[in-house]
């Protein structure tokens, strides 16, 4: 470490004129978070997996459907969903999505970083926007790209036996748009949720909680009166209203119960905001 | 410049800071010393807005840290050893970071290079040793060339070349008029690194003087004594401010006499003296002296008959 007895800051020069010019906006926090997300191979990684989890389900899904379609009864054949059923990766997608969304935050409380990032943004709350802007992004455009390619993969293959569907049919369009909007927004929950509990294991078990284990108990209340009173406002259950073909009582309609999954995502977020201005780091 | 005034930090019941008023100026190190968990790090974290006071307020530049338009460039901080994604490389880690203030990219590779780490800039930080994640730690720091830096134990689990480069990078620092608080645990280190000291102890403040200060203020300045006529000469001594002891045969310690008083009277008495060696307290005895009772952890300690009678200290002058 010799070289730094020569360096410029050795005792014998005079102080230097120090002249900064930069200071610290929003924009170039959302820089500084996108440096963060593609310097990270987690993130990567948790989006290839999601991609490559959908992708394979479609392809087990449809491609098991080609070979057997044929020998089915006619009843069985009519319960074919050809949208919805290669579809049915999107559960896979959001735990990759989510993991991803919670590890935005978590992993900076858990190694530390959060203090780093915190002390260099301390109005905090441009922190946060800038991970959920980057997040929604990133996870949006994959997700929806990820979203149509298994729709073409999967209806090239029915096309096959006859059954596919065209993305112009009626709310066809709207179920592909509408898996990648479902997927960013499960993972904004996780940001938000991240934010909230701030470790990684107690906010993954939150969200997944909440998207997974609240509608199994929502089971239990069908056999109520109250289940058509609540089951269908579940997080998870209206959320996805926008990935069906076909809406039947009580449900939500597609967009209606979207927007109702967006206020969860939103609420959670404000609450996330409120306690990281509060908390202490 | 950095001004407390009045800094309270209560968690729950504990009490982590309690009323911590102090200013460290420009142009000299300031070290800033206190056992474990006396409150120096709650301190620093509270100075970076990191974490609210209960009570009482501190400013960095006259505002408040988050008051600052380009915090980075006001203060450069080293927390923990580790305020860093283990996932990421060093040089993406200082790149993010300098992202958030418009700092251009080739000031990155400068502090890199500043802080030695050129060889693993592109490894991924969770591989790094101890030593070099301090070294990243006050690379960041300085990303801003800011005129305040706080640094956290600096000096942990640095070799002692390590150690050696952090002590005169914080005195050039401070020679080019800047603002430098470092806080530790370790008296040796501050005794070679700091000019001035805060020491708190149980989160108050114990001190706030200069090093030589601090050390005279402490110590009792005892004088050694070996002599083959040792209890003729302990006689001679006694007097109402004197205290004598002695742990080993023909030895004593006497406080409360100058070495030349005891010189003389033992001349005065024709009595041979072997060895006459007035003894300074270190930084180190006048910390354990003034934080005495301010030590949070603490195992009981045998006591010798040398340093039985070191209780007569003020503290808090």
């Amino acid at each position: 470490m010799t070289a730094v007895a020569q360096s410029p800051t050795s005792p014998t020069t005079p102080p230097p004129v120090r002249v900064h010019t930069g200071k610290v906006t929003q924009g170039r926090i959302i820089k500084s978070e996108w440096i963060k997300f593609r310097t990270l191979r987690s993130s990567r990684w948790s989006l290839v997996a999601g991609v490559g989890a959908m992708i394979a389900i479609a392809l087990l899904f449809s491609l098991a459907m080609k070979s057997h379609y044929p020998h089915m009864s006619a009843a069985r054949q009519k319960e074919v969903d050809p949208v919805a059923d290669p579809m049915r990766g999107v559960f896979l997608g959001q735990l990759a999505v989510g993991v991803l969304g919670v590890m935005m935050i978590t992993g900076e409380y858990t190694t530390g970083m959060i203090r780093a990032s915190l002390a260099a943004a301390p109005k905090r709350l441009p922190v946060l926007w800038a991970k959920a802007l980057v997040f929604t992004v990133v996870a949006w455009v994959v997700m929806t790209i990820t979203s149509f390619v298994c729709f073409f993969l999967a209806q090239s293959i029915f096309s096959s036996i006859h059954i596919q569907k065209s993305i112009s049919d009626p709310g066809v369009l709207r179920a592909v748009f509408g898996e990648g909007l479902y997927l960013t927004v499960v993972g904004l929950l996780g940001v938000a949720l991240g934010a909230i509990i701030r470790s990684t294991a107690g906010a993954i078990a939150s969200l997944f909680g909440i998207l997974l284990v609240l509608p199994v108990l929502g089971e239990v209340l069908n056999l109520t009166s109250w289940g058509d009173h609540i089951n269908p406002y579940l997080p998870s259950n209206a959320g996805q209203r926008v990935m069906a073909l076909t809406t039947t009582s009580p449900d939500m309609k597609p967009w209606a119960g979207f927007a109702l999954f967006v206020g969860y995502a939103v609420v959670a977020m404000a609450a996330a905001a409120v306690l990281l201005k509060k908390r202490d780091a | 410049m950095i001004e407390a005034r009045s800094l309270t930090k209560r968690y729950g019941e504990k009490t982590a800071v309690s009323d911590l008023s102090f200013t460290v100026r420009p142009g000299v190190v300031t070290g800033f010393l206190g056992p474990n968990g006396a409150g120096k790090s709650t301190t620093m974290r509270m100075i970076l807005g990191l974490d609210r006071p209960t009570s009482g307020a501190v400013t960095v530049n006259g505002k408040p840290y988050a008051e600052h338009a380009a915090p980075l460039h006001e203060v450069g901080a080293l927390l923990e050893a580790k305020a860093i994604h283990t996932g990421r490389t060093a040089y993406n880690h200082l790149l993010a970071l300098a992202a958030t203030t418009g700092i251009e990219r080739s000031r990155v590779d400068e502090v890199i290079d500043l802080v030695g780490l050129r060889d693993v800039a592109k490894k991924r930080a969770g591989g790094f040793s101890l030593g070099m994640g301090q070294r990243l730690g006050i690379a960041s720091a300085l990303l801003g060339d800011p005129d305040t830096l706080i640094l956290d134990e600096p000096v942990n689990g640095l070799d002692p070349e390590g150690i050696l480069w952090i002590r005169n990078l914080l005195k050039s620092l401070a020679s080019e008029g800047r603002t430098i608080f470092v806080s530790s645990h370790l008296m040796s280190e501050m005794a070679l690194t700091a000019e001035h000291l805060i020491v708190i102890g149980q989160g108050k403040l114990i001190a706030d003087t200069s090093v030589a200060e601090f050390i005279s203020r402490a110590s009792t300045g005892s004088v050694k004594v070996r002599t083959p006529d040792a209890a003729k000469l302990r006689e001679l001594l006694a007097g109402p401010d004197v205290t004598v002891s002695s742990s080993v045969e023909g030895e004593l310690q006497v406080q409360g006499l100058t070495s030349d008083r005891i010189g003389t009277i033992a001349a005065e008495n024709r009595i041979t003296l072997f060895e006459l060696a007035p003894h300074e307290a270190s930084l180190e005895e006048a910390f354990m002296e003034l934080t005495g009772d301010a030590v949070e952890y603490r195992a009981p300690v045998p006591k010798t008959a040398g340093e039985a009678a070191t209780t007569d200290v003020e503290v808090n002058a």
